[in-house]
């Protein structure tokens, strides 16, 4: 176990230690908000974080697992390729902004923009996730075991909504649709994954309905 | 971008403390905006039938003396004054328009920072640890402080551009983001006799609650007419003679970090401004909702 004390170390040390492991399980003490902590990590490593996160934990993960034992502000796990980046807590807005793979997991509430335009990444929060979440999603899965807020799913190309609780308001061109047996299945093993105890058929899908001005084919000819 | 601050205090143990408590909330905000900084505290009210008055000139070596014997001849009076680097802080028995009055007359080029019972507003350019050093922050007391950090975007890195504005008795808004609407309303508010004294946009917000309060409305009622009535980005911190109050638009772009123990009320812009205060590990956190208003109050 490596530990790294903030209270002693900077975040830049933290960093290039990080980034330095081939693996390995480190301990980061008194985060007490700092930003860009375990950003960009590309190796096998189980990173704790024992307290609340500020902007960008966890950005563009590969491979690594990072626990964050507390909240985490802005932009968790944005751009996040692979791996697991698990919150205990809550997490502010924009979590898993553009992902493109992996896992994020968020025990708590995710506020605004959670999973915007999300790319491939699975997102399962166990709150509830505020305004225009998988806004311009294009990829992936969103699984709300809470209430999703105002315009779910906004301008969606082709990411997956599951959502438990209610829906304020279903953005531009996102659309519920048939939970069909292949949802289920993998809601299943997800929610297993995410040591969530919720059952799959509790949830709606949400989708895009494709109506968007680039996807109707009379205006191919535009371009 | 900006940081914005703020301390309400629910146990009176803590009084004595706020400033030692509160400066360091500042100071983590520099990273947000380390152009100018600036903050109101409220502490023990004035003698019943007097009011504070804080003053600002930038000349450190201003003569308070003489501008204070002049308006003792004004309002028939003694007036009581403290001098902390470009501010000054006066006690006096009179009312807002007098004084108003006779400052304009007696000390165009001197500052009306706030007016009220129990407020006090300082601000200056420098960066937050250079203002809360200037001031002498640490060791303020009172019920409780609202600060702001500056990065200028919709006017002037200057002192009379610095938060936090007040525009009415005890009133005072501090802002992190931009209005679009501010010309327009500013007019209109104008119209109904509220003064501006700058082209700030925060400071037309801080009028128009000046101005809802005045036609009899709470604070809640205000912020929630507000909502209606103020287009653009923001997080405000709003504070009175009793009362703290937070409030963000509905589309919410701009960040606020709340945290309440049986002790206080605290909100800032980064949990990292929280991070300090006691009991922070226990103390119930949260995200602002938006479109949503948050307020505390001391009154009964």
């Amino acid at each position: 176990m490596n530990v790294v004390d903030l209270d002693t170390a900077s975040v830049r040390e933290l960093n290039s230690a990080l980034h330095a492991a081939a693996g390995g399980t480190w301990r980061v003490l008194n985060p007490k908000g700092a930003h860009a902590l375990a950003p960009g990590l590309d190796a096998p490593l189980h990173v704790e974080i024992a307290g609340h996160a500020g902007y960008y934990c966890a950005g563009m993960n590969q491979l690594a697992t990072v626990i964050i034992e507390g909240n985490a502000g802005t932009g968790l796990a944005e751009n996040m390729m692979s791996g697991l980046v698990h919150v205990k807590g809550n997490a502010s807005q924009s979590a898993g902004a553009t992902a493109h793979g992996g896992l994020l997991i968020i025990d708590g509430d995710a506020s605004a923009r959670c999973g915007i335009s999300m790319k491939g990444v699975d997102i399962v929060v166990k709150g509830s996730v505020g305004h225009m979440s998988a806004f311009m999603g294009q990829a992936g899965n969103l699984v709300v075991c809470g209430d999703a807020g105002d315009a779910l799913g906004d301008s969606i190309y082709e990411a997956r909504l599951f959502v438990r609780g209610k829906v304020a308001s279903l953005g531009a061109d996102c659309v519920e649709k048939d939970m069909r047996p292949e949802h289920l299945e993998w809601l299943a093993a997800t929610l297993e994954k995410s040591q969530s105890d919720t059952k799959p058929a509790d949830f709606r899908r949400y989708g895009s309905a494709r109506n968007l001005y680039q996807f109707k084919i009379d205006n191919a000819s535009s371009y | 971008m900006c940081g914005i601050v703020g301390l309400f205090l629910k146990n009176s143990d803590y009084e004595q403390e706020l400033g030692r408590l509160f400066a360091p909330m500042l100071e983590t905000m520099c990273g947000r905006g380390p152009d100018s900084a600036g903050f109101a505290v409220y502490n023990a009210a004035a003698p019943e039938g007097a009011i504070k008055i804080s003053l600002q000139h930038p000349a450190t070596d201003y003569d308070w003396t003489r501008l204070v014997a002049a308006l003792e001849e004004r309002v028939g009076g003694p007036v009581e004054f403290s001098i902390n680097s470009t501010h000054a802080l006066l006690v006096a028995s009179t009312d807002e328009p007098t004084l108003r009055l006779a400052l304009a007359e007696l000390a165009p080029d001197v500052t009306i920072m706030s007016i009220g019972r129990r407020i006090q507003i300082m601000k200056e350019t420098g960066t937050p640890q250079e203002v809360v050093e200037r001031f002498g922050v640490r060791r303020m007391t009172g019920t409780h402080a609202i600060g702001h950090t500056r990065m200028a975007t919709e006017s002037a890195v200057s002192t009379a551009g610095s938060h936090p504005f007040s525009t009415g008795m005890d009133l005072c808004l501090v802002h992190n983001g931009s209005l679009s609407n501010h010309n327009r309303l500013r007019t209109n508010l104008r119209r109904e006799g509220i003064d501006f004294h700058t082209e700030n946009d925060t400071e037309v917000a801080a009028g128009y609650l000046t101005w809802r309060l005045r036609q009899g409305l709470g604070l809640k009622e205000a912020l929630v007419a507000g909502l209606e009535d103020l287009d653009g980005f923001y997080t405000f911190a709003v504070g009175t003679e009793e009362g703290f109050a937070v409030l963000r638009d509905p589309i919410a772009c701009k960040p606020a970090v709340m945290a309440e123990t049986d002790d206080y009320v605290a909100m800032a812009s980064e949990y990292r401004s929280l991070a300090g205060l006691p009991g922070i590990e226990n103390a119930r956190l949260w995200e602002p909702e938006p479109g949503v208003v948050y307020n505390w109050s001391h009154a009964a």
